[in-house]
Order: C-alpha cells, then structure tokens, then sequence
C-alpha cells in the first residue's frame, strides 16, 4: 500500500494530488482542480480544468463566470468519477449545500476522502451525507468544540414562524448566506407548512432560480424591491447576512433582525451581530455529528482541515485515534456557516 | 426557571430600552412570588451565593467534561456561565428523527444513520428529569443559599441535570453574577412601575427597605397592601442627579456654584437605630467604611462626596486614585483605615431629626446645612463650600484654574430647586474641567470580553521616555466606535509581534490620542505616571510614532 503523505501533499492553499496533478479546493487559480463545492473560499475561478457535480459546475458559472460548456470542465453526478495519473476520483454526497461532495481518491491500495464541508441533519434542498469507508478521512472542523450542539432545526424554524406571528405589524429579516443557507431556510419553512410567499434580496433571486431547475421547490419567492413595504407585515423577508444592518433594510417595515447560523448557538457571538433573533441553523456539522462521522467513517487515520481542529483533534486523541491538523488558510469561516 | 431564562434571552438580544421594559414589565405581572422577587434580584445583581463562584463551576465541569476542551471552549466562547451551560453534559438527543421539519425532498427515502451518542454520556449517569416539575428560581434559590463550600459543587449539579441549556444559563447566571443583559437597578425599579403603574420614585425608596424577594413590595404594587412603612428604616432616597452644561452659561444669582468633588457620590441615612451608606446606585456599601458608620450619629439624611485623605495632599482630599483602593471591599484592615482614612464632604441634607426636608428650595435646605454639619464629629465630615464667584467668567476662570487633586470640575445648582430625584431639566448642571490629552503610541492589545470577545478591544499605550524607551502610561478600551473598533481589530492582527496568551504586541506605530480627567504619581507604573479615566479620543494614523509625546510632558500635567 502506498502511503499517503507520498502522494497527497497539504500546502497552506489547498490538497496537491501529486500522482495526478491536481488540486482539490485550491484557494489560488491552478491548472487543474477537483472542487467539492460552490462556495468561494472552496470553489476560485481562474482554474484551468475544474472537475465537480454538475450542480457545483452550475454554481461556479453563475457565481463566477466559469465555462460549464467548455471541454475542459467535466461534470460528475455522484457515485461517478475519473481516473488520472493511476488515481481514481469519485464524489459522493456530503450533505453542506446543493452539489456539495465527498471526494474519494483510491491510489496503490489506498482510500482517502475529502469531505469539504459537510453536515449529518436532513436538509430538503441537497442530497444527504453518506458514510464513506476509507483509510485517511479529510473532514472539516467549523464547529469543533463540545460547545456547539445545534438544536433541532424544526425548533429554530417555529421560533422563527413564531415572531412573525406574534408581531404581525413587523416582519422579520432573515441573514442567511446567499447560497445554501437561504435555501435552507426556505425549504425548512415550506416543510413546515409556511405557504406565503417568501420576500427575497435581489441578490438571492439567480441562485434561488438556480435550485429551482434543479428541482428544489422553493414556492413562491417574491422580490423586496417589488413590493411595497406595507405588504411585507407579519412576512418572512430573507437576506444576505451584510444586508442586515445596511440601508437596504429601511424599506422594510420595522424588520426583526435574524440570523441563521451555527455560530448564534454563542449568544455574545450573536449579539456582536446585532442579532434579536438568533436561529442555530447551521449547513455544517456540530460537534456530535463531527464526532459520530469520525465513528461511523472509522478511518486509521483523521486529517483536519479547518475550523476549531483544537477541540476535534483533542477529541482524537481522548479516543486514541490517530489525527494531524493541515492549517488550510483562505477558509471563511464567518459567513456561511 | 423555564420564564426566567427565555427573559433573560430575550433582554440579551434586546437593545431598545422601552422594548427592555416592557419585557421585564410582562414578566413581573405574569409570574408568581416569590419567583419574580427572585428572578428581579439576579437581574440587578443582587444576590450572592458566597459557596458558588466561578473556579467551584470549573472544578465542577472538569468531572463531566475533558479540561483540555473545557479549556478551548471557555476561550472561544469568552465566559464561564455560557461555556459550562453549553458543555453540561444532557440525555442523549439524537440529531435526527422526532424533529418533524426537514425530511423532505431529496432527503426522502434514505435511510436515518444511527443516532448520534452524546460524547459524554457514557461517563456518567444522571438522573432522569422525567417526572420532575418545572424547577422553579425559588427552589434553586434556596438550594443555592443552603450550599456550603463542601455541599455546593453536589447541589449545583444536580439542579444543572434538571435543565436544558438556556435554563443552566439562566441558573448560573443567577449563581455567579454577571448577567450582563444591560438591566441597572434603575431600570428594573422602573419597569416595576411601570408594570403596576405606580411612581417610580416610591419604587425607588421602596425598593432598598425590602429584601428580596421584595413579597411586600409586590402586594403594594398590586393594591393587596398598603405602602411599606418607612418610618423605623434607614432606607434610600433617590439621588438628584444633574446634566452635563454644555456651551451654556448660566446667571448667579439663579444658580449656586460648588467645586464638583472627584470621589464617589454617596447618601448617608440614620434611621431605626441603624446607619447606611449608599452609592450613587443605590448599592448599600456600608461595610467597605466602617469608621463612617460608627462616626455618623445624628437623626439625619446626608448627601456628599466620600473622598480619603492622602499625605501628599497634607491631610486633605487625595485623588481618586487612592480611593480605588478602599472601594468594592466587603472588609477592611487597619492599615488600610490608617492609610487611606475616609470623609463625606457633604453638600445637601435630605432629612433631620424626622423632618424630610426634600421639598425645600435649595438655599433653604443649605441654611439647614450649614447648621447641622457642626453636629457631625470634624474628622469624617466636613462642609462642601460653596464657591464665591462674581460672575460666570469669574467662576470659568476659578475652573480652569482649579488645581486640587480632587476637585473634578463645578457644580451648578438652581437656588429655589426643591431636591427632586433623577436627572431634571435645569436644576443641576455638572460643569467638568476640560479633559486632558496625550498622544500615546498602542504596544499591547487584549482581547475583550462578552461582546467583544473576539475583538482587541483593549489598548496598553505608551510614551517616550528621556532615553527614547516607550514606556506604559496607561490602558484604555472605550472612546472609540464600532467601526473605528473593527479598525484597530484589525491593526491588531496585521501587526502583531508576539503574542503572550490573550494579550498580543504590536508593532509601535499607531498613535492614539488619549483622553483622560487627570493624571497622578504612580509607584506601580515604570512610567511613573497613572491616568484616570483614559478614553481614546481620536486614531492618529496620521502621525509617525516618534512624534507622540514624552514621559516629560506627562509629568507636567501630574496633580
């Protein structure tokens, strides 16, 4: 068996997949990358060749002009894959965002797998993590310390159904990254029954329409800037995060604030955000199902890529298993998590 | 404690004043004694459970949860009550199924992975909450007041197994203090009035006579009884407060001019045999001066400045600075009494011999004055003067000139005011001396707590001294805005040198422009020098560090 460290090399800006001479999530523009997902600290533009699901490859045009056409850029549902340079790549559902992926790369006998960002919860607008066997488990660790448990969605989304009614004047402004988590949001309140139509930032709208023709029902998403202010009372208004406090939400009638985010499980965290309402609705794994995945997964060994890998890393070794952080830089950990 | 914590999560979140009133309002009127006189008692920082203190929570937690990730988590998350109500160990909740929300479409029809266990579950057993009832403030109150050093960690468990995470907030809060849900005495004896629509001045002299949970208190404001007698009490009356006089100026013959004292505010009452002293808060602070106490004899109601005499000051009043010393403490030693002896310079009398005297103009209540502070023993009290100025230029030059170490700007005073509590238009101005400023070059920097615990919200500066050494002059985390605040965060992490735990230092390039009220000799310092009050006043990104000031021109300004 080969190991490793020979052919997989961890430089600050990404994974460097010697034997075929590719990067995965490089956070620099390289010849050739294998990217998990659509979010920019993880997918650059500027890269010669991308290889990713055809939802992150859709992604990727629409965010940054990326050439889905081109020749060079391939698309891969899950379960498929390619070979290079005697490496055999595969993605497989990680469960973070719409197109989000595992990847698998088998080498000499070997079995690594890159989680990108994951989550363990159900979510109805992208497929569910699945448990991938492997050798070198890569994960994440966004929320890598015991403090971070996130509640049950469906309470986050009654307290959030639940300030709406109760001031039926206002209308409360979710902050919810623009891509993922305003999904998220929507398809978790359509699940719950909310049937009105949702008002959205106009920065929202492309990528809503994006996870509609991948078929995500989202329902009815109406504009902000369309409608006046009086109808959005006793609304659901949702918004990127920066839009919060920015002028853009003067035209709103007298808005609840909100965030959606796994940080707001900290309450000095989401009063710095000058949050009201803070929903613990987060697109990456919280400690039990960083810890559960590392068991489930039971690899001989844990990579961590970025996060608090403190916390997860001492984890490992409190159950004697074999972990190294990589300090990955160019990680935003902030905004969408 | 369920009404408890999810008021104390909503005030946490709410910025709005009138939306915090309404909040605690709600909450006094739907819950029952002795809850509410409880919960009201924490907000305001009332309580002490002496057994329960933050190194006993972490010595708890360390039974339950590994210390390494206690350890990470506390830095993370920047306080001990939320970090150990997070990391309690619970019951298992299995992070899918029984959610109900969320498993639609392409989720539908994959199989659920076994439920996650909980990391420390396994490592201990804890008692099912099934069949408890809701655990009530009440009870954890007493629970608590019941502890000893050697049964607390025990009891503090087993009520912490009984809650959920926002209630193990709420409970350690209770415990240790330090709320921080931006709730002053004030505002709470407000929304007691305003709950039950009754003057908030009666809440405010009410408020001090009564113990928690406040029962009486409550069946007053509830029109089940009559208003609690105050006759046998030594209870507090609500200070007078006064505006800042900005660009003004005001007649003298409509107003009286004092030096304003740089010392704390206090009331001194005798009533039903007993003596109290109170801060400008409303806090009893009798015990941190005990020769007060024992000099204070007389039927009467005092209102002054408690200042300690200083040997540089030959005897009189010493900076407030040698104060701090004396403050906070819930006893003191003799040396400290010989070194740092105290005194009330008084200025109003509110009360004597049974008469209130509040409702009298203020040259009537001075006449009074004058006559009784003759009654006091000379060594702890003494006459506030009243300054005899010509005119208004004649009294802003006597300020400006004003050199006493405590003397920390004038006072204005309406003649026919009657002594009314609160802040009232025109009665009371303060006029401060103009502030101090240096500019200082930022060395250290600190990360702040709570809301700012991922910010460098704390500055150590320092100046040049003779041999071009910068040396410390002072620390300030205040003066400065948010975005300012996101600026300097960030000249913090681009230029940091070293870093030393939570304290980082930076490269020694940024002027500040620190404000500050004055500045004294120090032995504590290297610089010699110590500032009281610092502020930043402005970023000097515009000026070369070698440029800020000298240690020299510090020590001229040293009162």
């Amino acid at each position: 068996m080969a190991k490793a460290k020979s052919w997989l090399e961890p430089h600050p800006h990404g994974l460097y997949v010697k034997p075929a001479d590719l990067w995965i999530d490089p956070s620099r523009p390289v010849e050739r990358a294998a990217v998990t997902h659509g979010h920019a600290d993880h997918a650059r533009s500027g890269h010669g060749a991308v290889f990713a699901t055809p939802e992150t490859l859709a992604i990727m045009a629409l965010r940054y002009g990326v050439d889905v056409e081109a020749s060079h850029n391939q698309a891969f549902a899950y379960g498929d894959g390619f070979e290079r340079g005697g490496v055999r790549f595969s993605f497989h559902p990680a469960g973070h965002v719409l197109g989000s992926a595992q990847i698998l790369m088998e080498y000499a006998g070997e079995r690594i797998v890159i989680t990108g960002d994951y989550k363990r919860r159900p979510d109805p607008t992208c497929a569910p993590f699945e448990v991938v066997p492997c050798d070198i488990f890569i994960t994440e660790a966004t929320f890598g310390l015991p403090v971070f448990r996130h509640p049950p969605t469906g309470h986050e989304i009654a307290k959030l159904i639940g300030a709406v009614r109760a001031e039926p004047d206002r209308c409360v402004l979710v902050g919810a990254y623009a891509l993922g988590k305003a999904q998220r949001v929507m398809g978790e309140l359509r699940a719950a029954g909310w049937d009105a139509p949702i008002y959205i930032h106009g920065a929202m709208e492309k990528m809503c329409a994006l996870y509609a023709a991948h078929g995500v029902d989202l329902g009815e998403l109406r504009l902000v800037s369309e409608t006046d202010k009086a109808a959005m009372a006793g609304q659901i208004i949702v918004a990127p995060p920066s839009a919060l406090n920015d002028r853009w939400s003067r035209r709103l009638p007298d808005p609840v604030t909100a965030m959606a985010s796994g940080w707001m499980r900290v309450r000095q965290r989401a009063r710095q955000r000058m949050v009201e309402l803070p929903l613990v609705i987060s697109d990456h794994a919280d400690w039990d199902e960083l810890t559960t995945t590392i068991s489930e997964v039971n690899p001989k060994e844990t990579w961590i890529t970025h996060g608090s890998e403190d916390g997860l890393l001492r984890w490992c070794e409190l159950h004697q298993r074999k972990a190294r952080a990589l300090h990955l830089v160019g990680r935003d950990l902030e905004e969408e998590a | 404690m369920k009404a408890f914590a999810a008021l104390i999560d909503r005030l946490i979140y709410t910025r709005s004043r009138n939306s915090k009133l309404a909040l605690i309002a709600d909450y006094l009127t739907h819950t029952p004694d002795p809850d509410r006189g409880w919960a009201i008692a924490a907000l305001t920082e009332s309580l002490d459970f002496p057994a329960v203190k933050s190194a006993m929570v972490r010595t708890l937690l360390a039974t339950r949860v590994d210390e390494e990730l206690f350890r990470l988590s506390r830095h993370f998350v920047g306080d001990t009550a939320e970090t150990a109500a997070l990391l309690w160990p619970e019951k298992p909740i299995p992070f899918r199924g029984g959610v109900g929300v969320g498993s639609v479409g392409l989720a539908q029809g994959r199989e659920t992975p076994p439920a996650a266990t909980r990391e420390q579950s396994s490592q201990v057993s804890l008692p099912s909450p099934e069949g408890e009832g809701e655990m009530s403030v009440a009870r954890a109150v007493d629970a608590l007041s019941a502890a000893t050093r050697a049964t607390a960690p025990a009891i503090l468990a087993s009520l912490l197994d009984r809650l959920d995470a926002d209630g193990r907030y709420a409970l350690l809060k209770l415990a240790l203090g330090g709320m921080r849900v931006g709730v002053s005495a004030r505002l709470a004896k407000q929304a007691f009035a305003q709950a039950f629509d009754v003057p908030v001045d009666d809440v405010e002299e009410l408020w001090h006579a009564i113990p928690p949970p406040y029962a009486p208190l409550f069946a007053w404001g509830e029109g089940r009884a009559e208003r609690p007698d105050l006759k046998d009490v030594a209870f507090f009356r609500p200070f007078m407060l006064a505006h800042p006089l900005e660009e003004a100026t005001v007649d003298l013959a409509d107003y009286a001019a004092e030096w304003k004292w740089d010392g704390i505010r206090v009331q001194i009452v005798h009533g039903g045999g007993e003596t109290r002293i109170y801060s400008r808060g409303g806090e009893e602070i009798s015990a941190a001066f005990p020769e007060l106490v024992a000099a204070f004899d007389q039927d009467a109601v005092i209102d002054g400045e408690l200042l300690v005499r200083g040997d540089a000051q030959g005897g009189e009043a010493a900076s407030f600075n040698a104060l701090q010393q004396r403050l906070g403490r819930k006893t003191v030693s003799k040396k400290m009494l010989a070194e740092s002896p105290a005194f009330v310079r008084v200025y109003d009398l509110l009360a004597v011999d049974g008469n209130d005297l509040r409702p009298l103009p203020w040259t009537e209540r001075r006449r009074q004055l004058e006559a009784f502070v003759p009654r006091l023993a000379d060594s702890h009290f003494d006459l506030s003067q009243v300054i005899d100025a010509k005119d208004f230029d004649d009294l802003a030059t006597r300020r400006a000139g004003a050199r006493d170490a405590a003397i920390e700007g004038v006072m204005l005073k309406r003649r026919d005011a009657p002594y009314v509590a609160g802040r009232r238009a025109g009665l009371w101005y303060k006029w401060k001396r103009d502030p101090l400023t240096a500019d200082c070059v930022m060395m250290y920097a600190q990360r702040g707590n709570g809301r700012r615990a991922s910010f460098y919200s704390d500055y150590t500066f320092g100046c040049w001294s003779e041999d071009g050494e910068l040396l410390p002059v002072g620390k300030a985390y205040s003066g400065f805005t948010d975005e300012e605040l996101k600026w300097l965060d960030k000249f913090v992490r681009d230029n940091t040198l070293n870093r030393f735990g939570p304290v980082r230092e930076v490269e020694k390039s940024l002027v500040l422009e620190v404000a500050f009220d004055s500045i004294h000799a120090s032995k504590r310092h290297k610089s010699g020098i110590a500032m009281r009050f610092p502020r930043i006043s402005r970023i000097r990104r515009d000026k070369p560090a070698e440029e800020a000031d000298r240690i020299a021109a510090l020590l001229a300004m040293v009162t």
